[in-house]
């Protein structure tokens, strides 16, 4: 690791004046993926901002049937909250399968989803729930925030404050971790609502975490696990490398699609 | 054997420390004044270096030297070397390539060490070696050993022409051609056995202190042989002589071989800190422990079994390929050869046995012994052999085992081995037993109607523990003899010291030689200490590897305690006005036969310290030494059973359970033995189903260099175990003892991959047998159906 000045800021606004005040500055969040790129070497930011201990960042809220999640709240805490639990089942056990148990208590769901890498699992839930991001400044539906593999619609300065969702009617979540890291190698988030169904897959996108149409109008016609059975992806649109080929990965999809939408039943 | 004497389940003594994070690593030496030292490494598989400039580097914050090669070789240190001479067929020796501690022409690996750079902390090291600008013209890299044997591969060392350093057989050609001419049927297949990396715990780390005022060396080290490793450092580095150089191998956090060797970073820092006057500690990181620790197995094979009519193996040839990497490591000669092709007879009566190996130089880390060693090659592929022959012949894999098992003892193979005892078909039934074989049609049923493939696969293997008789290795080219050494000291107040020449980074000898003691002299364990890894406290010894602190390092300390024993009856005879020969040692009591007449311990060893009432012209003091050299080797041998479930849309394997039966002699500690089986098959199911160093052939990038690629096991990656031990005591030592360090990753592995292969119904898969890899070979299959 390169040399580095840690800053542990107590409000939204400090850690922003900060932040423009510094050319390499980075903010951080539990730094699951940060630390580890920065003990490599491959990154070398002259200063992290660190937003993990921002009171109003932490903390998950219900209201009927509106989920809000704090930025800075791990995953830990979605995993083992009794009122997500009773609304959304799917993302907390999502959030309990990420990492390991050092990771769920340090990492995220802001630097996760902030970070957006390809084989994080929160980018497809927050994109299948049809959540809302919030920022210190605005708030960005989940179609135009992820942009590509760690490309989202946040600007240089702008701090995701946190998620906000309508539970769904049904959400499952189906995961086939990578062997060796235990990411993603194929996640499928599926949520049911009354305006249809979304599906969205980590993992597997060369560009992402994307949606599946075909998918979505399937199961929108029959709810079932069957009804995605048949339908799968173009391998040319996702990932290759030595632990999963495309093919292999369009086949994950599919599984996991089916899977996920057991799960949720 | 008393509560805590030979077979009691007593937990570990060293537990304590290291489970409070009390241990006492290299790493957690600090003495006055020391610096830190980072290496410059080649980013390159293969180059040639034209320049090296640490201008700049030396000019940064904190940094005291950057040193090079030129400047190593100027002050006489030698070349690293492999101690075991191989000759090929022809007659001629191995050909091995220079390996500079410092790289000075040509780097052969990416990760070979070019240069040392030492400053105030490890950071500013590490800062100033990105500084250092080495000028490389890059050449073409060869990874794998079939293609650094092609005719337009790239020359690595001038000494070894077509990368070839030997061509070794073993066993009667011209015998196993015959069988197999006059064979009812001949299976033949295709092995490969994945490279691995070792992975202890504790990466390695060393510091090098030099005292100018003693022209003395102190040198800590991640070691599990620190008097071989002062003793090659000595002789063969010209560090220093040996009376002016101490090793310490402190608390090591496992090895499973790895630290056998001798790297280049401990000859390195004990010159780098007479170079710069201040001690100097180098800590490995984990990409670093990737990139530099000694890789293990890489193996390519080709096997033809032979058989009569009535299904007996009348015939085994072996042509093999290992891949050696980019130097000759200390022992990387003996792995691929006398550690391997002498215990490919397996479990089995085999007539004819031949088998060629050639060992091969690439653009990859050095490869040596990694738990088991050789071992698993040829138990891996026997036993996926002789499944395969059961398959292909339409019999029962266990017919077929145990109409070829070896029934009679002492058994001489046609491959050097004498297999002294053993009994193979009791490990068989137990593991049969304890796995419910016989249900198995039934379970498959179940699992098919879920749409899973369900699988059952056994192993049964042998291997050769307790290296090793001296004159035997020295005759087959060992540089050492593998006896080992021991000293008891018995203080004055009775409590006891033991010395030994083993070294323990895992397997539990503070409290299993401590028992051994308990179980003499009747004493409890908390009296006796054991002192090991420091070779100024400790004479001589060869260390610990190869299963053989049990059989060879406890052997030694019998024979010490044999010595303190008869001292000690002397004495008490003396003291009691007995007989020697009516005295008996019981319960930590000195005791004449038959009579009431007794003597506390601590009070004969008084005696022995006070030298006031003793045995006319005897010494006073009760400290006896003793060396042992065994008379063979020992064969540990079992059944492991796995099975497997398989989800075909995935391809991901499920362990269901895996059934552990092994015959280990004699057991110390019950615990201790589990404990090292459990380890054993987490690394055999970890190369099996996850493990595999991977390079990319191209450029010789190191692909798998971290934990997001290179799959370690996990807790949830292993079933509940099943032991259970059919010990058939080993006649050629004291103890009875054979060794179960290893086991576990020797068995494993084909167990596995027969289930495997058993469940998807395609036998050509190849370890690790990942989701990926059975999902595509499903694939195939049913591709090629569809095509049909």
């Amino acid at each position: 690791m390169y040399a580095t000045s840690y800053h542990r800021t107590s409000s939204v606004d400090e850690a922003v004046n900060l932040r423009a005040s510094q050319d390499e500055g980075r903010y951080i969040s539990g730094g699951m993926t940060l630390i580890a790129t920065m003990k490599q070497r491959l990154a070398a930011p002259s200063d992290l901002i660190d937003l993990r201990h921002i009171a109003g960042l932490k903390g998950i809220t219900v209201k009927g049937r509106t989920v809000r999640i704090g930025a800075a709240t791990p995953h830990a805490d979605v995993a083992s909250s009794v009122e997500i639990r009773a609304l959304c089942p799917a993302i907390c056990n999502l959030a309990g399968m990420i990492g390991d148990p050092h990771v769920r208590h340090m990492g995220t769901i802001g630097g996760s989803v902030a970070n957006n890498d390809p084989a994080a699992d929160y980018p497809s839930a927050v994109l299948a729930l049809n959540a809302t991001i919030i920022t210190d400044r605005r708030e960005i539906p989940a179609d135009e925030f992820f942009q590509g593999m760690f490309e989202t619609a946040l600007q240089d300065t702008e701090i995701l404050t946190a998620i906000r969702f309508e539970a769904p009617d049904k959400a499952g979540y189906a995961k086939f971790a990578n062997p060796a890291s235990r990411y993603a190698l194929t996640g499928v988030f599926v949520a049911k609502t009354a305006s249809g169904v979304r599906v969205a897959v980590t993992g597997a996108g060369s560009g992402g975490v994307f949606r599946v149409p075909e998918m979505e109008a399937a199961l929108g016609a029959s709810y079932l696990p069957e009804s995605v059975a048949g339908i799968s992806v173009d391998p040319g649109l996702l990932m290759e490398d030595m632990h999963a080929t495309a093919e292999y990965r369009a086949n994950l999809v599919r599984v996991m699609a089916k899977r996920a939408v057991q799960s949720s039943l | 054997m008393g509560m805590e004497g030979i077979g009691a389940r007593v937990t570990r003594k060293e537990d304590k420390r290291f489970l409070t994070g009390k241990g006492r690593y290299t790493d957690d030496m600090v003495v006055p004044g020391m610096k830190h030292a980072f290496f410059v490494r080649s980013p390159h598989a293969h180059a040639r270096i034209t320049g090296i400039d640490a201008s700049v580097a030396l000019g940064m914050p904190g940094v005291i030297a950057v040193l090079e090669g030129k400047q190593l070789q100027a002050d006489g240190i030698g070349n690293l070397i492999c101690g075991w001479m191989v000759h090929s067929k022809d007659g001629t020796p191995m050909k091995m390539g220079a390996w500079r501690p410092l790289a000075i022409d040509t780097v052969r690996y990416v990760g070979d060490a070019v240069a040392i750079v030492v400053a105030d902390s490890a950071a500013e090291a590490r800062d100033a070696a990105e500084a250092v600008m080495v000028d490389y013209d890059e050449l073409p890299a060869v990874t794998t050993s079939l293609a650094a044997l092609g005719a337009d591969a790239p020359q690595i060392h001038p000494e070894a022409p077509g990368n070839l350093i030997f061509d070794w057989q073993i066993g009667d050609p011209a015998a196993t051609d015959a069988a197999i001419a006059a064979a009812a049927h001949v299976i033949e297949i295709d092995i490969l056995n994945n490279r691995l990396s070792p992975n202890p715990m504790e990466p390695r780390a060393t510091l090098g202190i030099y005292d100018e005022a003693e022209d003395h060396f102190t040198c800590y080290t991640t070691s599990q042989n620190p008097h071989v490793a002062r003793l090659v450092m000595s002789a063969f580095y010209n560090v220093a002589p040996e009376n002016k150089l101490r090793v310490i191998a402190p608390d090591v956090g496992g090895g499973f071989g790895s630290k056998i060797y001798i790297y280049p970073e401990e000859i390195v820092c004990l010159w780098a800190s007479k170079k710069t006057g201040v001690p100097v500690k180098w800590t490995s990181d984990r990409t670093e422990a990737f990139l530099t620790d000694a890789h293990g197995r890489d193996h390519v094979s080709t096997v033809k079994m032979a058989f009569d009519k009535d299904h007996r193996i009348t015939g085994l040839k072996v042509d093999t390929v290992a891949n050696l990497g980019a130097y000759m490591s200390l022992f990387s000669s003996a792995v691929p050869t006398y550690l391997y092709a002498t215990l490919l007879s397996g479990q089995y009566a085999i007539p004819a046995i031949h088998a060629n190996v050639r060992t091969v130089y690439t653009n990859t880390v050095p490869v040596d012994a990694y738990r088991g060693a050789g071992r698993p090659e040829a138990t891996y592929l026997l036993e996926r052999t002789i499944e395969t022959a059961a398959r292909e012949l339409g019999i029962s894999p266990v017919e077929l085992r145990r109409k070829n098992f070896i029934r009679t003892f002492p058994y001489q193979t046609p491959v050097i081995m004498t297999y002294d005892a053993g009994d193979y078909e009791a490990s068989l039934s137990a593991a049969m037993q304890a796995a419910d074989w016989d249900g198995f049609p039934a379970r498959r049923a179940q699992s098919e109607a879920r749409g899973m493939k369900r699988g059952i696969g056994m192993s049964c293997y042998i291997e050769a523990c307790g290296i090793a008789p001296s004159q035997a290795v020295g005759s087959l080219g060992a540089g050492v003899g593998l006896w080992e050494s021991a000293e008891v000291r018995v203080n004055a107040v009775g409590t006891i010291e033991v010395l030994t020449g083993s070294h323990s980074h895992g397997q539990g000898h503070e409290t299993t030689f401590a028992q051994l003691v308990a179980d003499r002299l009747g004493v409890p364990i908390a009296s006796v200490n054991i002192v090991h890894g420091d070779t100024d406290k400790v004479q001589m010894g060869m260390g610990t590897y190869g299963s053989r602190s049990g059989a060879v390092g406890m052997s030694a300390v019998v024979k010490a305690l044999d010595k303190v024993e008869m001292k000690a009856k002397k004495i008490a005879a003396h003291l009691m006005e007995a007989d020697e020969a009516d005295i008996v040692i019981e319960n930590g009591d000195v005791k004449v036969a038959g009579t009431d007449k007794s003597l506390p311990w601590f009070q004969v060893a008084l005696a022995a310290y006070t030298a006031h009432n003793l045995p006319s012209g005897m010494e006073p003091g009760l400290k006896e030494s003793a060396f042992y050299d065994p008379s063979n080797f020992t064969f540990p041998a079992g059944c492991y059973i796995a099975e497997v479930e398989i989800d075909p849309e995935t391809g991901k394997t499920e362990i269901l359970q895996f059934v552990a039966a092994d015959d280990f002699g004699n057991i110390i500690n019950p615990m201790i033995v589990e404990g090292q089986v459990h380890g054993g098959l987490a690394q055999g199911i970890g190369q099996a189903l996850l493990e595999e160093v991977r390079y990319d052939e191209n450029n010789g990038q190191l692909l798998t260099a971290s934990y997001m690629d290179y799959a370690m096991p996990r807790a949830d990656d292993l079933p509940s175990f099943s032991l259970s031990h059919q010990n058939t005591p080993c006649p050629g030592n004291p103890l009875g003892i054979k060794g179960c360090g290893e086991a576990g990753a020797i068995g494993s592995p084909p167990a596995l991959m027969n289930a495997i292969t058993d469940a998807i119904g395609i036998n050509t898969l190849s370890m690790p047998a990942t989701p990926l890899k059975v999902w595509s070979a499903l694939q195939a299959v049913q591709m090629r159906q569809a095509a049909e």
